[in-house]
């Protein structure tokens, strides 16, 4: 499988104020993005064209 | 004069082109709604259906939404009751991401032991939901405390409090190697998550004291 697609970084979720980190945090943020930046699952792309036409 | 069930601020009806700058920043948002909803129940197949969940509501509560303001915020209120009550049904027994388990985070050329994303997400889980929440929209999401306690309807100084509790533990648990394996399988501890959650969906936000 791809486990190549991961070099979407997203210009987000960017904290500056976080002076103190512990050694963790970054893998805290890297666990949230790995899921946003993984690939949409068919399902969504379904139900979000399904909202269109139920209108 | 009757009285009509208005929502509070009665908003202007909205134009098809609203309509698709809706449509538009709802699907933006989808990645961050899966994301929150991952940390935030663990299994990735539950994290969905609860996203398809929010989705569904949000458009059908798109009226409510102010243009301009953050999208990712409103949905992520969303998904927060909606989690909150299927938690409360018993949907969702915490259990960790399967799949993530093997894969190993790998920390940047130069720096430190990696840290297996399987730990910080079974770690992330044992928290008690509140503080999971907490740390999860400030320490992940990127949210302000302000933002955060908007998403959670509390007050600034307790998302302070939740956010700092939930990192000593995270730090503890992590440094110490002494994550718990499974620990929400365990009825006692489901259950008082559960007792918990009462208290967070009541939206008092007082941390129950477990023991």
């Amino acid at each position: 499988m791809t486990s190549a697609r991961k070099n979407k970084q997203r210009a987000q979720s960017r904290d500056p104020s976080k002076a103190r980190d512990p050694e963790w945090a970054a893998g805290l943020k890297r666990l949230y993005d790995s899921v946003v930046e993984e690939p949409l699952p068919d399902s969504f792309k379904d139900l979000l064209s399904k909202l269109d036409s139920a209108d | 004069m009757s009285e009509n069930a208005e929502p509070a601020k009665p908003l202007p009806p909205r134009s098809a082109d609203d309509k698709r700058a809706f449509k538009r920043e709802l699907t933006d948002v989808v990645p961050h709604l899966r994301a929150f909803a991952r940390g935030l129940c663990g299994r990735p197949d539950m994290a969905d259906d609860l996203v398809q969940e929010t989705l569904l509501k949000a458009w059908a509560a798109q009226e409510r939404f102010e243009p301009g303001t953050s999208m990712r915020a409103w949905t992520f209120v969303i998904l927060r009751n909606a989690y909150l009550t299927d938690m409360r049904r018993n949907r969702f027994r915490g259990d960790y991401d399967e799949t993530v388990a093997e894969r190993v985070l790998t920390a940047p050329a130069g720096q430190e032991e990696p840290i297996h994303l399987s730990d910080m997400h079974r770690a992330l889980l044992t928290l008690p939901p509140e503080r999971r929440e907490a740390l999860l929209l400030v320490g992940a999401g990127g949210f302000s405390y302000e933002e955060a306690a908007n998403i959670c309807g509390c007050a600034v100084g307790t998302i302070k409090s939740r956010v700092g509790r939930a990192r000593a533990a995270l730090t503890t648990m992590i440094e110490e190697g002494s994550i718990p394996e499974r620990s929400l399988t365990d009825p006692a501890a489901h259950r008082a998550i559960l007792e918990e959650l009462d208290e967070v969906a009541a939206g008092n936000g007082r941390a129950v004291a477990t023991r």
